[in-house]
């Protein structure tokens, strides 16, 4: 076993063992991914003789996959450029559900506004949750992560906990420790159109479009732009990066708030999708999009984002079927998965060996 | 390390004004705690002799061996000084338990470095065992009439399954080890923050398997009572020590109180062995460790089943004691508050993590819901403070990272290992290789 251990990094593979787990690495995880989908398929073929409650599933699945996507996004920066798991991640989101919600209050947004108001109020919001997260992240950054960042791994990985325990208590401060409804301002269920039996819903439809331009701009924003360089640069070498007079701290505090303006963004969508806001929905959804993350290969965006729509899925099959899963048993599916991930195949579906992965 | 040495040789008796400012200071303290957690006054006042003994005469073999003895003495008598009923004695039970899982968890995150975030695996799986083989919970055992095992008169005559506390914490400690080493597996060849959230997802599906335990059948039983909880559990039965209830808390106590005993003895010979070397070893550098020849599966294997075998230990401990096994007690949150009680008093110091252990079981137990639960109030604001207990655990979390990282009591090593880091110069990234550059 020891020696396995040491031989997985050698590019020849002599023990059996290695080869069988860089089978079940190569197509396992495609497969185990798939089996759910296939499996209820049948099923809704042979109860019903249509793939219609399946097609149901995956587009809830994909417009809440589009919201753990904003999240896994952060966590995959974050990770890429100081390979630390930003624990307090999740909360950042739920922090900007919650600002989402206040701010609705302060605007006067309810069921009855008008499309005009709405677009205006919902813009500003929007900028507002994405200010107080990015904000929020970088300010953790600072008090709990830069003061670490030459200690041993556990310590910034401890801070990071603690700070999750805090944002949480925040929340319970803030609206109290039970789920909280708020206006259905966009009135996210009602149906916009049907295509063979799938309805897609109002919710549907903003999660997705909202989603993707904000990935597209991310995603060009760090190929592009001088700071987008000076991360990039950093994430692959720190000590050169900061020889060739980039600004290592800036560009780290940079990293955090987008990752937290993402998570902002996500914490709106999810307010306007969910129609309920609650301190607790940042533990899952942290570690929800962890797992989407990791899926997608850690440090790799465009894998964050589909690791996010696959891991929205599977919770949506998970969460809307009563036999053999069911709602109850959601976290313990993705759990599952996480760990087959990180056992079987830690660099994720499109990512690279980290050295995590060893 | 030569480098490091000579500061931390501390002046010897230079500091004494300082030493006894602080003693004095420390006085006030124990008695206004002791006070407050309905501790007796008395006994409050030896133990604080007993540690100012023990501090000024921190060089001198034979007072130190003295305090030690007299702290164990001061331990066991100390609930003759109590009310039996309650108050105290309860909470100092508790702490005691707690105590045997904070042990159990500085095996794997104090000595061996591993990060787990899923302890309440154990607690639940230990806990779990108790309310299988202690309780009415098999109504169906041994033909409805019941089955035991060398149990006395109430529980021996009811259906279920009583086996006797020993035997329970026996079988709880083989299972726990077991679960412990198959949680460990999959983290054999991950390192750093992927070991915590393995972890941690595994602490949660344990977690959850008990909550959803009751839609789960096997061989026509249940595997849980969900979130109703397995209730009530037999009590302990021992010989000497009766009885055991609800109104006379003394005999727990001082089981609890063995319990402590046990996992110290272990944990001290376990740390000076062959095998906690290996610990440290891998802790400070995994590969250096590997090629000194330090076999790194048996040695992560075996930290990751002793410490867990000692959360299943508290597990049955406290499922007899709190008479409950319920599922939401097994929650990630419960996990993280083992973690602070590590982290607060020293990561891999015996003496730091009892002392933390205590000190946050007391916080958490007694003087935020009893003592400063009104304080927000009395300042004009609208919360209670035990609904932010976490709150406060996390703060303290990263006030000692960031502040204290070696801890209360820290433990000679870790705090080289944890200072040499922060600090040396502009190497910013990847702390753990940079600490091993340093080193050498």
């Amino acid at each position: 076993m020891e020696a396995s251990t040491e031989a997985a990094r050698l590019p020849i593979r002599t023990n059996r063992w290695d080869r069988v787990r860089g089978y079940i690495g190569e197509y396992g995880l495609i497969a185990v991914l798939l089996v759910m989908p296939v499996f209820y398929g049948i099923q809704d073929l042979s109860d019903e003789g249509s793939l219609a409650p399946l097609g149901n599933n995956i587009v809830d699945g994909l417009s809440n996959g589009a919201i753990w996507a904003l999240v896994a996004l952060g966590y995959t920066l974050v990770y890429g450029i100081i390979e630390l798991i930003n624990f307090a991640h999740g909360e950042v989101f739920m922090i900007g559900s919650l600002v989402t919600a206040g701010f609705f209050g302060t605007l006067g947004l309810t069921v009855s506004t008008g499309v005009g108001g709405l677009i205006l109020g919902l813009s500003l919001t929007l900028v507002l949750a994405m200010l107080a997260s990015g904000a929020l992240n970088v300010m953790i950054e600072r008090v709990a992560y830069r003061p670490l960042r030459s200690a041993p791994k556990l310590a910034p990985l401890i801070t990071a906990v603690g700070f999750s325990f805090i944002l949480q208590n925040v929340g319970i401060l803030w609206i109290g420790g039970s789920p909280e409804g708020i206006p259905d301002v966009i009135r996210a269920q009602r149906e916009l159109f049907e295509i063979g039996g799938v309805s897609v819903s109002r919710g549907d439809v903003l999660a997705v479009a909202a989603t993707i331009p904000l990935v597209l701009l991310l995603t060009t924003f760090i190929a592009q732009s001088r700071l987008g360089r000076a991360m990039r640069a950093t994430a692959q070498d720190p000590e050169a990066a900061r020889l060739m007079g980039i600004n290592v701290d800036t560009t780290i505090s940079v990293t955090f708030l987008l990752g937290g303006i993402m998570a902002g963004a996500a914490g709106l969508i999810y307010a306007l999708y969910q129609t309920t806001i609650w301190y607790f929905q940042g533990f899952q959804a942290g570690l929800i999009a962890f797992t989407a993350a990791v899926m997608g290969g850690i440090g790799n965006l465009k894998g964050a984002v589909l690791g996010g729509f696959i891991i929205g899925i599977i919770q949506q099959i998970s969460d809307n079927r009563t036999e053999i899963l069911g709602p109850e048993w959601t976290n313990v599916v993705v759990f599952t998965y996480l760990v087959l991930i990180m056992v079987f195949r830690p660099s994720g579906l499109l990512g690279e060996e980290t050295r995590e992965a060893g | 390390m030569t480098k490091t040495a000579p500061a931390l040789r501390r002046p010897g008796m230079k500091t004494d004004t300082r030493t006894l400012a602080v003693l004095g200071a420390a006085l006030v303290v124990t008695l206004w705690m002791a006070d407050q957690i309905e501790m007796d006054l008395f006994m409050a006042f030896v133990l604080w002799v007993l540690i100012a003994i023990r501090v000024v005469l921190h060089e001198n073999r034979v007072a130190l061996i003295g305090t030690l003895v007299a702290l164990a003495i001061w331990a066991i008598v100390l609930p003759f000084f109590q009310d039996s009923g309650g108050g105290f004695i309860e909470d100092a039970t508790q702490a005691l338990a707690l105590t045997v899982m904070a042990l159990g968890l500085n095996i794997i995150v104090g000595f061996a470095g591993l990060l787990d975030l899923g302890y309440v695996a154990f607690y639940a799986l230990g806990a779990l065992t108790t309310g299988w083989f202690m309780s009415g919970f098999f109504a169906g055992a041994g033909g409805g009439e019941g089955f035991s095992l060398l149990v006395g008169e109430p529980a021996s005559n009811l259906p279920g399954v009583h086996f006797n506390f020993l035997m329970v914490l026996l079988i709880a400690v083989v299972v726990t080890t077991i679960a412990g080493m198959l949680i460990g597996l999959p983290t054999l060849r991950l390192r750093g923050d992927y070991i915590a959230i393995v972890t941690l997802a595994f602490g949660e599906i344990v977690g959850r398997l008990v909550i959803n335990g009751d839609t789960i059948h096997l061989f026509g039983e249940q595997l849980t009572n969900g979130r109703q909880g397995i209730t009530p559990i037999d009590k302990i039965d021992l010989p000497f020590l009766e009885p055991f209830s609800g109104l006379e808390l003394r005999p727990w106590y001082w089981v609890a109180l063995a319990l402590v005993g046990v996992t110290l003895f272990v944990n001290y010979r376990l740390r000076d062995s062959r095998l906690g070397r290996a610990w440290i070893a891998l802790r400070e550098d995994e590969v250096a460790a590997a090629s000194m020849g330090v076999p790194l599966v048996k040695t992560k294997l075996l930290a990751y089943g002793t410490g867990a075998a000692f959360g299943g230990m508290a597990g049955v401990f406290l499922g007899s004691y709190l008479n409950t096994v319920n599922a939401d007690q097994f929650q990630f949150s419960f996990s993280i508050f083992i973690l602070a009680m590590v982290i607060l008093g020293g990561l891999g110091s015996i003496e730091g993590v009892m002392l933390g252990a205590i000190v946050l079981s007391f916080i958490n137990y007694n003087l935020i819901p009893d003592v400063f639960n009104d304080y927000p109030s009395k300042v004009g604001l609208d919360f209670d403070l035990s609904e932010l207990s976490f709150g406060i655990f996390g703060f303290l979390l990263v006030i000692m990272m960031v502040l204290r990282p070696e801890g209360l009591i820290p433990e000679r090593r870790r705090k080289i290992e944890l200072t040499e880091g922060v600090g040396a110069g502009d190497t910013a990234f990847g702390g753990g290789e940079t600490i091993q550059e340093v080193r050498a």
